[in-house]
């Protein structure tokens, strides 16, 4: 029987093509960005209570933090 | 339906779409219409691993037309006279109100999706990190009364935990802030790269902080990309980072 590997099964692993330092002026490692660039660059893992659509839970949680923008990954509407 | 649903905040959302066709994991009640002996269901299940072919349901959010899925792992957890529970490892896009349809009519007895819970989208796991509404409403007040950040920290991931699993490749200060302002990813920018990249795979591109730059179509397989001297390697599809973040290194064109 054909089966394949789920995303989440497949190994990588990183090859080096070039050595290069990063200048620590610019930019932050994704944990150690400021709080408010945490909130504007984050995600949240939430889970989705049964009843309201994948749709209005994001709505709430718009309005829940105050923030102008929010979407999900994948609607969960079987 | 119930269970991990990643929500992108602000400048966040634009790398949802990383998530869109990442798969996923459920864990299922079916209910049969008759009762059947349990190693009949486990081996009808274990027939719809593979690639299975899905007409989308009735209630669907694209065009009705007979499409392929594939089903990586699909398992019997237990079954008590009517109800059949199980899990299911799928690609993006499965309906499994319609798997159960399509298990029943293998079966022969019928049956219909009684509860679904999504237990992994892609990165997120169930298991992981997991957070309710009345979780974060509770813990975004207790931030506003302490203004304690790892309260915040606690239950908002950064964006790149999003692109967990696709094929990253790792570029040079130098490179970050031309593509921030939309240009492909050229050769001598690239400093390391998973293996296993094939043309035409969306990459993300990383900066050696492991902030994430932009989604873009590899345009050659690794083994390529890594004797490369000029040329293009990816072409740039989702922008990520803002302009200016990191300093202008290419020459204009006056």
């Amino acid at each position: 029987m054909q089966t394949e590997k789920a995303p989440w099964e497949i190994q990588r692993k990183a090859v080096v093509k070039a050595e290069e330092e990063t200048n620590p002026r610019y930019g932050h490692r994704p944990e150690e960005r400021p709080i408010q660039e945490h909130v504007r660059f984050g995600v949240i893992n939430l889970d989705k209570p049964a009843g309201p659509s994948s749709h209005e839970v994001t709505a709430w949680i718009k309005r829940i933090l105050k923030i102008g923008r929010a979407g999900h990954g994948g609607t969960l509407e079987a | 339906m119930t269970g991990v649903l990643p929500i992108a905040l602000e400048e966040a959302t634009k790398a949802v779409q990383a998530l869109l066709h990442s798969g996923k994991e459920y864990v299922c009640v079916m209910g049969l219409h008759a009762e059947t002996p349990e190693d009949r269901i486990k081996t009808v299940l274990e027939e719809f691993q593979g690639t299975i072919y899905q007409r989308p349901p009735v209630r669907a959010s694209v065009k009705r037309r007979l499409r392929t899925r594939r089903i990586y792992h699909l398992d019997l957890l237990e079954a008590d006279g009517r109800n059949v529970l199980f899990r299911v490892d799928c690609e993006a896009g499965t309906y499994i109100r319609k798997l159960c349809y399509d298990l029943g009519e293998a079966l022969g007895c019928g049956a219909h999706m009684r509860e679904l819970r999504r237990t992994r989208a892609g990165p997120f796991i169930e298991g992981k990190g997991l957070t309710t509404l009345h979780e974060v409403s509770h813990l975004y007040g207790l931030w506003q009364d302490t203004q304690d950040e790892n309260v915040l920290r606690k239950f908002i991931a950064p964006m790149e935990k999003a692109l967990e699993l696709l094929p990253k490749v790792y570029i040079r200060d130098s490179a970050v802030d031309a593509l921030c302002h939309g240009a492909h990813l050229a050769a001598p920018g690239v400093l390391s790269l998973d293996t296993g990249i094939e043309t035409n795979d969306t990459v993300a591109v990383f900066t050696q902080k492991g902030e994430a730059v932009a989604l873009a179509k590899a345009l050659a397989p690794t083994e390529q990309i890594l004797k490369m001297n000029h040329g293009f390697v990816a072409r740039s599809q989702r922008v990520l980072m803002p302009r200016g973040v990191y300093p202008k290194a290419w020459r204009g064109s006056l």
